[in-house]
């Protein structure tokens, strides 16, 4: 650009006019800012990820011979009989989920009402939350261990011991005692999720409607309810995909014995312990897979049934809600 | 404040005395396994072996247990491994999140777009089951067993903290950069001079989900710190698994040990961790 100027200062010049250029240094920005995050995301998320496909496919352990076996470890994650029960045993969890949210959603209806030290409610109820995994893991050992907390609790309300069931041996019910740990921990956390959304809404809404005579069934329903119906749609899918990540309570807890293997207890035992890598893999893969169709099933529950459109920047959702209230406009389902 | 001057009707009353009472009642239950834990931790051998896990100790003061505890698990070096981890992978993902999130925010480049949602779809994939290969990369580069080597693995950003950043960052006008660059401020600077610093809210709340986070983190610490003088506190409270099998008044001291400094962030820091959880679930 430069070229009136002599030669020695030719290049230093240039360089600098170069570099001060608004375009150049926007991609040199970019370029420096984008590296080390992308670098990371690709050594240890979609290297690793693609991987697994590939691993998916072997017999194979961490060193060693890879045999090429086709789609057997796959044939196996459900023929296996502990995988597969596993993937019962997750049942157990999305009940608790269930659970879980329905309390929540219970207890932050009535935080909206105004509450008398609702901070310290707040705060009891959410910190399980931060609680360290292995330490409720631990805590909860000595809760159900026999003739210590739960049991003496149930004796001083006149149960004898004998009638009160062994919660973590007992195979009828030691799923539902380590399911009730996650619900212990997650509840409060949900609540707050919930609370946030509802107190979105204007709070002189629910002032008016009480003045205007709305009980506070009808408060629940119409201002409340409509408020929160993603993020509760949102937080039950994820926790179908929550519910087959549980780890922690039958890892610490019980250790996986007596039928209480999660899906990744079992997938961890089969990685690191017997180190068959390929049907880990393969376990991996199907659970990603239930994951993506659960996600998809989330985005077009939300495309289809409330036509918000999920307020994303992109054209296309402009478009998809565009399109969604149109529908909605067809079908005549909004008043 | 007071409200009180207003009509209290029978079934309002009868609603708030509900209220409380299920308040009261998921409180209780939300603090009793904890509080349990906090008697048994007081107790010596031979209390804890005659008495009802619910009743009280003979005194609150005989930190025998926690003594204990704290040198059987070897918990001091424990809180130092974590402590090292904390303060860098903190202190670089803080950098990385925010540096990622103004690219993100500012610039319009082609794949803008799809980096989000490369991070979108790794917050999918759950963290324990990319690990059977993870592993292996680990491996083959040699970071198993190095301090380090977690720290790179913890590093990465999360999309939690990227939305965190990502909100904050379409708060602030963009006329600040537009009149620093008119300046004469490159963009670099425009970043570290002055979107950064305005950032702090933002950063604290960030800090604190993913030091709470990488405190607990117990998985990934088990399987990249394998050598006894590497575990971290998660790690660490995870050996009462075995000698002390039944001896819940010194796992209850453990357990106390490991969550008394998440119980004091809680306390100092209780309005960013709300709306850091807000934040998350915004986008899910």
């Amino acid at each position: 650009m430069a070229k009136q100027n002599t030669a020695g200062s030719l290049e230093k010049k240039t360089f600098s006019q170069w570099v001060s250029q608004k375009k150049i240094q926007q991609r040199l920005v970019i370029i420096t800012f984008l590296f080390v995050p992308l670098l990371l995301l690709l050594v240890f998320t979609y290297i690793p990820f693609g991987k697994m496909i590939q691993f998916s496919f072997y017999d194979m352990k961490y060193i060693g011979p890879k045999v090429w076996v086709g789609l057997k470890n796959y044939i196996d994650v459900f023929k296996r009989p502990e995988c597969f029960q596993s993937l019962l045993v997750s049942v157990y969890y999305m009940g608790g989920a269930v659970v879980q949210l329905a309390l929540a959603l219970f207890f932050a209806t009535l935080m909206v009402f105004k509450v008398k030290g609702a901070s310290i409610f707040k705060g009891c109820m959410f910190f399980p939350y931060l609680i360290c995994g292995i330490a409720v893991g631990f805590i909860f050992k000595f809760f159900y261990a026999r003739g210590y907390v739960l049991d003496s609790i149930l004796q001083i309300f006149g149960m004898d011991l004998e009638n009160i069931p062994m919660w973590l041996q007992d195979k009828s019910i030691n799923n539902i005692s380590l399911a009730a740990t996650s619900v212990w921990r997650y509840t409060g956390q949900n609540m707050i999720l919930f609370l946030g959304a509802m107190m979105s809404v204007d709070t002189d809404l629910y002032e008016a409607a009480s003045l205007d005579g709305a009980n506070k069934w009808h408060q629940f329903i119409y201002i409340i309810l409509p408020s929160i119906k993603s993020i509760v749609v949102l937080n039950l899918i994820l926790s179908i995909s929550g519910s087959l990540s549980a780890f922690e309570p039958p890892y610490v807890i019980t250790n996986g014995t007596m039928g209480t293997g999660t899906y990744f207890v079992i997938m961890n035992r089969l990685a690191h312990e017997n180190q068959k890598v390929g049907l880990a893999c393969a376990m991996a893969i199907v659970l990603l897979a239930i994951i993506i169709v659960c996600t998809v099933a989330q985005k077009l529950f939300f495309k289809y049934v409330f036509d918000d459109g999920t307020s994303d920047e992109s054209k296309a959702a402009v478009r998809k809600r565009k399109r969604a209230e149109k529908a909605a406009r067809k079908g005549g389902n909004r008043a | 404040m007071n409200k009180r001057k207003k009509k209290i009707s029978p079934g309002s009353a009868v609603f708030s005395v509900f209220k409380y009472l299920m308040l009261t009642a998921a409180a209780v239950i939300a603090v009793l396994p904890v509080c349990v834990c906090v008697l048994t931790a007081f107790k010596t051998t031979e209390e804890y072996n005659t008495t009802s896990p619910l009743d009280a100790p003979a005194t609150f003061l005989n930190f025998e247990n926690f003594k204990i505890a704290f040198q059987q698990a070897n918990m001091l070096q424990g809180f130092l491994n974590t402590a090292i981890v904390l303060v860098v992978v903190l202190f670089v993902s803080v950098f990385i999140g925010a540096m990622l999130a103004y690219v993100l925010n500012r610039f319009k480049f082609k794949g803008n777009a799809v980096i989000q949602n490369l991070f979108m779809f790794a917050a999918l994939i759950p963290g324990i089951a990319t690990q059977v290969t993870v592993y292996q990369i680990m491996y083959s580069l040699g970071l198993i067993n190095h301090l380090y080597g977690y720290m790179i693995v913890l590093m990465g950003t999360d999309i939690i903290s990227i939305y965190i950043f990502l909100q904050f960052f379409e708060n602030l006008s963009v006329s600040l950069d537009e009149s620093a660059i008119m300046d004469g401020c490159t963009y670099f600077g425009v970043f570290f001079k002055i979107l950064f610093p305005l950032l702090k809210p933002a950063i604290v709340t960030s800090l604190v989900l993913k030091g709470v986070g990488v405190y607990n983190e117990y998985y990934m610490s088990n399987l990249y710190l394998q050598s006894k003088e590497l575990k971290t506190i998660s790690t660490a409270l995870y050996t009462f698994t075995g000698p002390y099998g039944n001896q819940y008044n010194y796992i209850c001291a453990g357990v106390l040990i490991t969550i008394i400094p998440i119980f004091i962030l809680f306390l100092v820091f209780q309005k960013q961790i709300y709306s850091g959880m807000a934040a998350g679930a915004v986008k899910g």
